[in-house]
């Protein structure tokens, strides 16, 4: 089950939003998360939702991939509904014991729902169609300029770049050494929660160590492969922009400006 | 006309001193592992290799045999300067790795594959990871998406380029991480173990890729292991024991001297060990058979 969470999984496909640079789509996902905090109205969810629901369809991702990796989510997602539900001051339409639902409450739930769905789609969506080579290769791109202030960026790069690499692996890592530990009677399900803490201790303790021994070995193979850090490195898929990127940049100006007409103009 | 003779004369002694120049050699190294205390007092000192002379040939095919702690995986981390000898010292190519300023044209010249393909592989895409090595190397875009290419094929992983190396089984992911050596263009590969993790069959798979790379592309192979079915076919075979070299030889050589292997924990291959007691029952068989073919042969001119 726990091989299920797709966050941060590139899901290899042919299409433009694959083939996009990089840096158009790290700068489109930040305007896009952005602009899901600019509106209040129906409207501006239906269009947000439409331009999400055709990047979609364009990028070829099949949606119940997309729908997998909000499963991870999902609690997350509950305690920020719950909160708003209850707790936002209105005219209470039902009440009990100490609680009372607003329609307000009501509202600002579902949209908030609806907003935090749009941010986690969106978002994964870049992971999604871009290897995460490509995506630190943007970063680092994006960042350049910070280097002149001595900000190790290629390093950083880097270091996401092979956390991204490891996740999937240490996840399955995690599997197993719980497996193992139920095998010798370890409880992972039952307890208080102080008790479960206390229960995962068998699964951290084995899966650090592991993890240490990892990035010992990583570092001796990168070593061993004449890695020495930025300076003088080429790259195999040098970032350049393209006709599409700039349609790509184009499309986001687009998105934009028809939010923020509409929104203005029918605000329901 | 002379001129031209003189010419040829000079390049005749040029390349005989290439051919002479051992690709790899060792000079009484010794490695130590030293454990300190939290005080930084010196606990114990461990000698891992003890006094070991090597030489390898180019285009050489060499195993190095040892049972766990023989240190046969602390002589390879030598082999590419990710270790530094205690004493003594290795010549990589002509090349003293000692000496700071080889260490990334030793690194290039002989590549290493280690023992777990999950931690050598860096990118998140095959192709790119076999870009990184080129990558590290500054060499332009075009020719290392050539040599990735190339190095792709030469292990047959072509078809596979924009997989993910997490969908890969054991087999595949170490023939890919020797792509990504042979992408930056060595002489000499230094695999540790690179089967030790592998079901038989991803073993068979990676053997036969580097015997290939060896055969055809005429790549110095140094493999170390433990198993005995994997070095039938090298052109030398060193056997290691507490740090020192305790027999050299060709596979034959080792392999017709059963008892000794043994003294050395080592298991020699089934039909080896076949055809060896066989032997000692009197049947007229003879000596280091190393293959099922042989074996057969030697039984059917024994009925005639």
């Amino acid at each position: 089950m726990i091989r299920d969470i797709t966050i941060g999984q590139y899901y290899p496909a042919d299409s433009v939003i694959h083939r996009l640079d990089p840096r158009v789509k790290l700068t489109a996902t930040l305007v896009y998360i952005i602009s899901l905090f600019t509106f209040k109205s129906m409207t501006g969810y239906l269009i947000a939702g439409l331009f999400l629901f055709t990047v979609i369809k364009v990028s070829k991702v099949p949606f119940s991939y997309i729908v997998k990796g909000l499963k991870a989510i999902v609690i997350l997602m509950l305690i920020t509904v719950v909160f708003n539900l209850f707790l936002t001051p209105g005219e209470p339409l039902v009440t009990f014991w100490i609680f009372s639902i607003s329609m307000e409450g009501i509202r600002t739930a579902v949209f908030l729902a609806i907003r935090l769905i749009f941010l986690i789609i969106g978002a994964s969506l870049m992971t999604f169609t871009t290897t995460p080579n490509h995506l630190t290769d943007g970063l680092e791109r994006i960042m350049n300029p910070l280097k002149k202030i001595h900000f190790p960026v290629h390093e950083i790069a880097m270091m996401m770049s092979i956390a991204l690499r490891f996740i999937p692996i240490l996840l399955e890592e995690t599997d197993k050494i719980m497996k193992a530990q139920m095998a010798r009677g370890a409880d992972f399900e039952n307890g208080g929660l102080i008790k479960k803490a206390k229960n995962l201790i068998p699964l951290l303790v084995p899966l650090f160590i592991s993890a240490f021994r990892r990035a010992n070995d990583l570092a001796m193979a990168m070593e061993a492969r004449c890695y020495r850090g930025g300076e003088g490195r080429t790259k195999m898929k040098p970032l350049s922009y393209k006709k599409r990127d700039w349609i790509g940049f184009g499309t986001m100006v687009v998105y934009l400006a028809i939010l923020f007409v509409v929104t203005r103009y029918l605000p329901f | 006309m002379e001129i031209e003779y003189g010419f040829a004369v000079l390049g005749g002694n040029f390349l005989e001193r290439r051919n002479d120049m051992s690709i790899i050699k060792a000079k009484e190294l010794a490695f130590e592992y030293i454990r300190r205390d939290e005080q930084g007092n010196v606990e114990s000192i461990n000698r891992a290799i003890d006094g070991v002379d090597i030489s390898v040939e180019p285009g050489d095919f060499v195993a190095i045999l040892g049972h766990n702690g023989s240190g046969k995986s602390t002589l390879a981390k030598h082999m590419n300067a990710i270790l530094m000898p205690t004493e003594g010292t290795v010549w990589v190519d002509g090349m003293d790795i000692k000496e700071e300023k080889n260490l990334w044209d030793i690194r290039q010249t002989s590549g290493m594959v280690f023992q777990n393909p999950d931690n050598q592989i860096i990118g998140n895409i095959v192709e790119e990871d076999v870009g990184f090595g080129p990558e590290n190397l500054g060499i332009p875009t075009d020719e290392i998406w050539e040599r990735v290419e190339e190095s792709l094929k030469a292990v047959g992983m072509y078809e596979y380029r924009e997989h993910s190396p997490n969908k890969l089984s054991g087999g595949q992911k170490q023939r890919v991480a020797i792509a990504g050596i042979m992408a930056m263009k060595p002489k000499c590969i230094v695999l540790d173990e690179p089967t030790a993790m592998l079901d038989p069959n991803g073993r068979k798979e990676v053997i036969k890729t580097v015997r290939k790379l060896n055969e055809k592309e005429n790549i110095t192979v140094l493999l170390i292991t433990h198993y005995m079915e994997e070095v039938i076919h090298a052109d030398k075979v060193i056997v290691m024991d507490k740090g020192k070299i305790v027999m050299q030889g060709t596979p034959k050589q080792i392999f017709s001297q059963v008892e000794t292997l043994k003294k050395y924990r080592l298991d020699v291959p089934q039909v080896t060990l076949l055809a060896y007691e066989l032997r000692k029952q009197g049947l007229a068989i003879s000596e280091g058979i190393l293959t099922i073919d042989e074996l057969v042969n030697d039984l059917m001119s024994l009925k005639r």
